[in-house]
């Protein structure tokens, strides 16, 4: 059974993304009926209850970091909205924010108010610009309605959102770039600690959540964390979005209970494989997660423990099918360039190491490898993991290693044919589908 | 350079917002980018006196950030999608179709200033893919027919609504 919808909680008719529409479906009305009954402490007590995991990435316990949030510095509070989504195979909060933002809103509304934040601010990256148009219209229905700028029924309390737009820049995703852009630097990464739960947005203490998490808060709150905690599996509960593409029949992005098996994901709400084609490899949670083959996804189910048992991380949810036919070492190249691209640069071992590795990778693709490339790879990605301020460094070793290790048969032969085996292009997908 | 009397009244409206006035970096030098297309050096003394900060201030993001552009580009920048569905779903293929009917190769701009044709990293539209963005609106699900008719239309002066997203069925 997997048919309950707490993000996807709408029809889509075209409207779900109206106040009207959100109202009709009950929304807001936990502001109304439940603010008025609990103490901010309650709610953040009830959220860590829960168990909900951060949901764009990290998997850090929402609750929990909610509790590091540093008291009585007299200092202002900061709430906010991580709708970076930059991760490559992710595309599931543009679906919150373009068809559900009221959802969005009230999650972040409920939040603010239980962490007592000053203000709240979204950041939308600069690629986003219906998404940003779309909550702007929400945002825009919430101050005429009076859920902001006014004092929520029954509190003391209100609140404003304000809307940050990005500008190209996937490092930003980490929430220390994303706090010194909305401070209006280079998005350069900050090492931890300080945390922002301590000193973060203008050295002030700061929540920052992904999209999803923040819209997970309504349900949460209003029945109650218990009842989402038993959502699900031991550690991972409630429910999460998967946006899934790549050479399935049906991509899209999907809601499914913790725990569900990737079996049946892939064969019923996936569609299977396009063309009746092999899977080849899976790549669970956006590119810096592992590279799975199938066997090692057999008996996989969708969550934190099971996908981390199989050898990879639920990551942000934003899953890569490939078939049969998939060259490895150019997909590597796709994704190596893509880190080397975005490396912010502060890092010597993550700014040299992404180039030296796209290098390398490229000139095996291109038919011109040496043997001891392959062993260089992992032997680089040792001198970039761990010796960087933010994790992008470990995100391009996450596919390096893994490809390598699953696939290293396809290398070698690239360099022992000194040319790729098939042909230097990936499946025909539009011949084939078309 | 200067703002116009619109734009001072919403930076007036953004001060409001932030605590800082270098928050208002990334928004002034969007203002500008809206207006002119890019945004020209002189943008920077312009967006560092509004707010009374030191230049160096706006010329780090101006120059850091990917969207932003530091020269006159074409009338349309094309941005496609390069990375990895999208690759893997055939987006080389469309990158070189526009190349071959633009007769431009990557990065560079129409002799008539109508296209500058440039790759990009993950737009979040995988599912749609291959996908690529001009200015604020996504075309996705990309073959080389759609291409044609894209850019015929904005040649033409047609303007283009975003269409939400609908995910295909294949066989």
């Amino acid at each position: 059974m997997n048919n309950l919808k707490i993000l996807l909680n709408y029809t889509p008719n075209g409207k779900s993304h109206t106040l009207a529409d959100y109202l009709q479906r009950g929304g807001y009305n936990t502001l109304k009926e439940y603010l008025p009954r609990v103490k901010p402490d309650e709610i953040v007590a009830e959220v860590k209850t829960s168990g909900i995991r951060g949901r764009g990435g990290a998997g850090f316990p929402a609750g929990l970091k909610w509790s590091f949030l540093a008291k009585d510095t007299g200092k202002p509070i900061y709430l906010i909205c991580n709708a970076d989504e930059g991760e490559p195979g992710t595309f599931k909060d543009r679906i919150i924010m373009e068809e559900n933002p009221h959802l969005l809103l009230e999650g972040i509304i409920i939040t603010a108010y239980a962490i007592n934040a000053t203000h709240s601010y979204i950041y939308i990256r600069g690629e986003y610009a219906f998404a940003a148009q779309r909550v702007q219209v929400a945002i825009d229905e919430a101050y005429q309605a009076g859920y902001l700028g006014k004092k929520l029924p029954g509190t003391e309390y209100e609140t404003n959102i304000t809307i940050h737009r990005g500008a190209g820049a996937y490092v930003v995703g980490d929430e220390t770039g994303l706090m010194n852009s909305i401070e209006g630097k280079k998005g350069f990464t900050r090492i931890k600690p300080p945390f922002p739960a301590v000193a973060g947005l203008y050295g002030c203490p700061t929540i920052i959540n992904n999209v999803e998490t923040l819209a997970s808060i309504p349900h949460i709150v209003t029945h109650g964390g218990t009842k989402y905690k038993a959502l699900g599996t031991q550690q991972s509960s409630g429910t999460k979005l998967f946006s899934v593409s790549g050479h399935i029949r049906k991509p899209g992005v999907y809601e499914v209970i913790m725990g569900y098996p990737f079996r049946d994901f892939l064969n019923n709400e996936c569609g299977g494989i396009i063309d009746g084609r092999q899977l080849k490899a899976v790549i669970p949670g956006g590119s810096s997660t592992p590279v799975l083959r199938p066997e090692d996804v057999t008996d996989m189910t969708l969550d934190y423990e099971s996908i981390e048992k199989a050898g990879s991380s639920l990551g942000s949810g934003g899953m890569i099918i490939l078939a049969e036919g998939t060259c490895m070492v150019k997909l590597l190249e796709v994704l190596i360039r893509f880190y080397h691209h975005e490396s912010c640069g502060q890092c010597t071992p993550c700014r040299e190491g992404t180039g030296w590795l796209y290098k390398i990778i490229s000139r095996i693709e291109a038919g011109k490898g040496q043997l001891d490339d392959v062993d260089e790879l992992l032997r680089i990605t040792k001198f970039i993991s761990g010796y960087t301020v933010c994790p992008l460094g470990d995100a391009a070793c996450g596919p390096i290693n893994s490809f390598v290790e699953k696939f290293r048969d396809e290398f070698i032969e690239h360099i022992e044919k000194q040319s790729c085996p098939f042909g230097g292009k990936f499946i025909p997908f539009q011949e084939i589908v078309n | 350079m200067e703002f116009t009397a619109a734009e001072k009244q919403a930076i007036e409206k953004l001060r409001t917002r932030y605590p800082e006035p270098r928050s208002l970096v990334l928004p002034l030098l969007w203002m500008i980018q809206k207006r002119e297309g890019y945004i020209p050096e002189e943008a920077v003394s312009l967006i560092a006196e509004e707010l009374q900060i030191p230049p160096i201030w706006v010329e780090e993001p101006r120059t850091w950030y990917s969207m932003f552009n530091t020269q006159k580009k074409g009338k349309y920048i094309i941005e496609v999608c390069q990375n990895a569905t999208c690759s893997v779903l055939g987006s080389e293929e469309i990158i070189d179709h526009i190349c071959e009917r633009l007769q431009i190769k990557v990065g560079e701009t129409t002799a008539d200033g109508m296209f500058t044709l440039q790759v990009a990293e993950c737009l979040g539209s995988c599912g749609t893919g291959p996908v690529m963005q001009i200015d604020d609106i996504c075309y996705d699900l990309l073959t080389p027919e759609k291409v044609d008719q894209i850019l015929d239309d904005l040649r033409h002066g047609k303007v283009h609504e975003q269409q939400p997203l609908s995910f295909p069925e294949y066989q």
